[in-house]
């Protein structure tokens, strides 16, 4: 899968509750009304911008934080393609791979606001287009790329009736 | 070769030897979700068609991060968890009896079960010896529903402490010390095993303070070996029969090992808006002004922590500027400190006491801060906006700290209430 879009820049430390905040608390049952604050906190106008396709770019320890999965959800709802950064916090990680959402993990530094980015999940490869560069991403665990293949956790159980990542 | 702990619960439930990095397909013991997370874990459910639990009597459904509720939205949560509780026969804690870490650790959790929860300080059920990790909804909900799940044994970093710890030091103050120097990220992925003299004579409430902040570092889980401070603690709640001991193995290997003198530590500060941004009070030189405390929370709600804090605040007056806000983390916290007149003390003392629960520290309800406003509290968080407010700032420190802050107003070294000089 060749996944196509434009970089918004975060920086290190992106908690949960800067991607979905306690005081919306009300609206997780409503994930496409919690979408349109998506990461408001960190950015407040991010919503409004952000395209479909588009990559999130962060850098180290993105997601730390509460285990609410409702934060990669949104982001997922809100168009992002996938989320690239330096390292993931482990709930974090494990919540966008249940709910369908790329994270590839990368050095995000040479990527810049604006960047073109292609991602290609087969081959582990990310261009820059913009800068013309190519950037590798550390391949997923071969577990989650089988629930990722299926379209995520629920998908997966609905297919296999059990866990089949051996 | 020894095992770490977490290699040998895994493995007892792998029915197999396991190695740290290996993926394996477990039976969990106990699920729990709460009332931001288990909404969610239910919707994923009735997706598929599976709505039902495996083992009901070990699936807790928690109402305690709004309870009571303070949105109509939210009490249309509570009804969906209500209603799939009556339908599965699942556990419901309701409003009222308080933080689910709380009532995993008092009424649930045995040493040496797997326990995943959707909540990120599930950890905190690993200062009874067990396996505990937080995960999403829709892992949790399809532990509930199938009784397994999917684990990466974890490689362990060992934590061994040893000395005493000097008056007005914590173990909140150890926990903050040790995130201060390997990081919010420090131990992604990573177990903590904790050990040496300290940890031997640190009693069960201070054991689940650092079970709880494991996740602060990164860290899948935070374990302790059991010995008969947890077989009391299991006597205490009229559960005798669901101790196991389990001994660490001196033999284990270790990713990381990292030595600690408790004896060199003083109340310790973490300050806006990261947990791993820890001061030592010593080094603080300004003056910090604090317009809310608040002490509770599954870090620090327990019976031991009210109790340091009113050592501090005995004989004393509020800060006239200050709010105090005090939750038992448990229905059983709350009965045992209003029979030991802990209550009536605070209330005395110009604090609002809440119902058991998450409190505030979620930012939902029951003390939002205002723009600008700092917020001294015993929690285990402080990201921007954790409060409620994006413009609020929120520290981390003991409760005895908290307490010499509702006194002074201000940052305070708990210290110069507690020794006489």
């Amino acid at each position: 899968m060749i996944l196509k879009g434009k970089a918004w820049k975060f920086g290190d430390d992106i908690s949960t509750d800067l991607i979905a905040p306690g005081r919306l608390f009300h609206l997780r049952s409503n994930l496409p009304e919690l979408a349109k604050h998506v990461l408001e906190d960190a950015d407040p106008s991010f919503a409004q911008k952000v395209q479909k396709g588009d990559f999130v770019v962060g850098g180290k320890n993105f997601g730390l934080g509460s285990s609410r999965e409702h934060a990669p959800t949104i982001i997922k709802l809100a168009g992002v393609s996938a989320v690239l950064a330096k390292s993931f916090a482990r709930i974090f990680y494990r919540n966008s791979i249940n709910v369908g959402l790329p994270v590839l993990i990368c050095d995000t530094d040479k990527i810049d606001l604006g960047d073109q980015l292609e991602a290609d999940l087969e081959k582990g490869k990310i261009k820059d287009l913009t800068k013309n560069i190519i950037l590798d991403f550390t391949p997923l665990p071969g577990a989650m790329i089988k629930i990722l293949n299926d379209g995520g956790l629920v998908e997966h159980i609905k297919k296999h009736g059990d866990f089949k990542i051996d | 070769m020894g095992k770490t702990l977490a290699e040998k619960i895994i493995g007892e439930h792998a029915k197999r030897e396991v190695k740290a990095g290996e993926i394996v397909i477990v039976p969990v013991d106990v699920c729990l979700t709460q009332d931001g997370t288990g909404p969610l874990a239910i919707r994923q459910l009735q997706k598929i068609d599976l709505e039902h639990a495996k083992n009901p009597q070990k699936t807790v459904l928690f109402l305690d991060h709004a309870a009571p509720s303070p949105r109509k939205e939210l009490s249309n949560d509570h009804m969906l968890i209500r209603e799939f509780a009556q339908k599965t026969g699942a556990c419901l804690s309701d409003v009222g009896k308080g933080v689910c870490h709380q009532i995993i650790a008092e009424s649930y959790l045995k040493p040496g079960d797997i326990l995943i929860g959707a909540d990120s300080h599930t950890c905190t059920g690993g200062g009874l010896g067990a396996f505990a990790t937080g995960m999403g909804s829709t892992d949790v909900g399809m532990g509930i529903a199938l009784g397994k799940t999917w684990l990466r044994v974890p490689e362990t970093f060992k934590i061994e402490v040893t000395g005493k710890f000097q008056k007005g030091v914590y173990p909140k103050d150890l926990i903050l010390y040790l995130i201060g120097l390997i990081g919010a990220d420090g131990a992604t992925y990573k177990a903590l095993e904790w050990c040496g003299d300290t940890i031997d004579r640190m009693s069960q409430s201070g054991r689940l303070c650092l079970a709880n902040m494991a996740v602060e570092a990164g860290a899948k889980a935070g374990l302790f070996a059991t010995d008969d401070t947890t077989r009391e603690y299991l006597e205490e709640h009229k559960r005798k029969k669901d101790f196991r001991k389990i001994d660490l193995d001196n033999d284990a290997e270790y990713e990381r090992e990292i030595k600690i003198d408790a004896s060199q530590l003083v109340p310790t500060i973490s300050f806006p808006h990261t947990v791993d941004n820890t001061k030592r009070i010593d080094d603080i030189n300004e003056s910090i002004k604090i317009d809310q405390v608040f002490v509770g929370t599954c870090t620090n709600g327990r019976l031991e922590d009210l109790k340091a804090a009113l050592k501090v605040i005995k004989g004393k007056k509020k800060h006239p500027r200050v709010r105090m806000i005090v939750v038992p983390a448990s229905k059983k916290v709350f009965l045992d400190s209003l029979e030991k007149g802990y209550i009536k003390e605070f209330i005395e003392f110009g604090a609002a006491i809440l119902a058991p629960g998450c409190g505030p520290c979620v930012g939902v309800h029951e003390g939002i801060l205002g723009d600008g406003e700092r917020c001294l509290a015993t929690m285990n968080r402080n990201f921007k906006g954790r409060m409620g407010n994006p413009e609020g700032f929120i520290y981390l420190a003991s409760p005895a700290t908290a307490a010499a802050a509702a006194i002074t107003g201000e940052i305070s070294d708990p210290r110069e209430f507690l020794i006489k000089k």
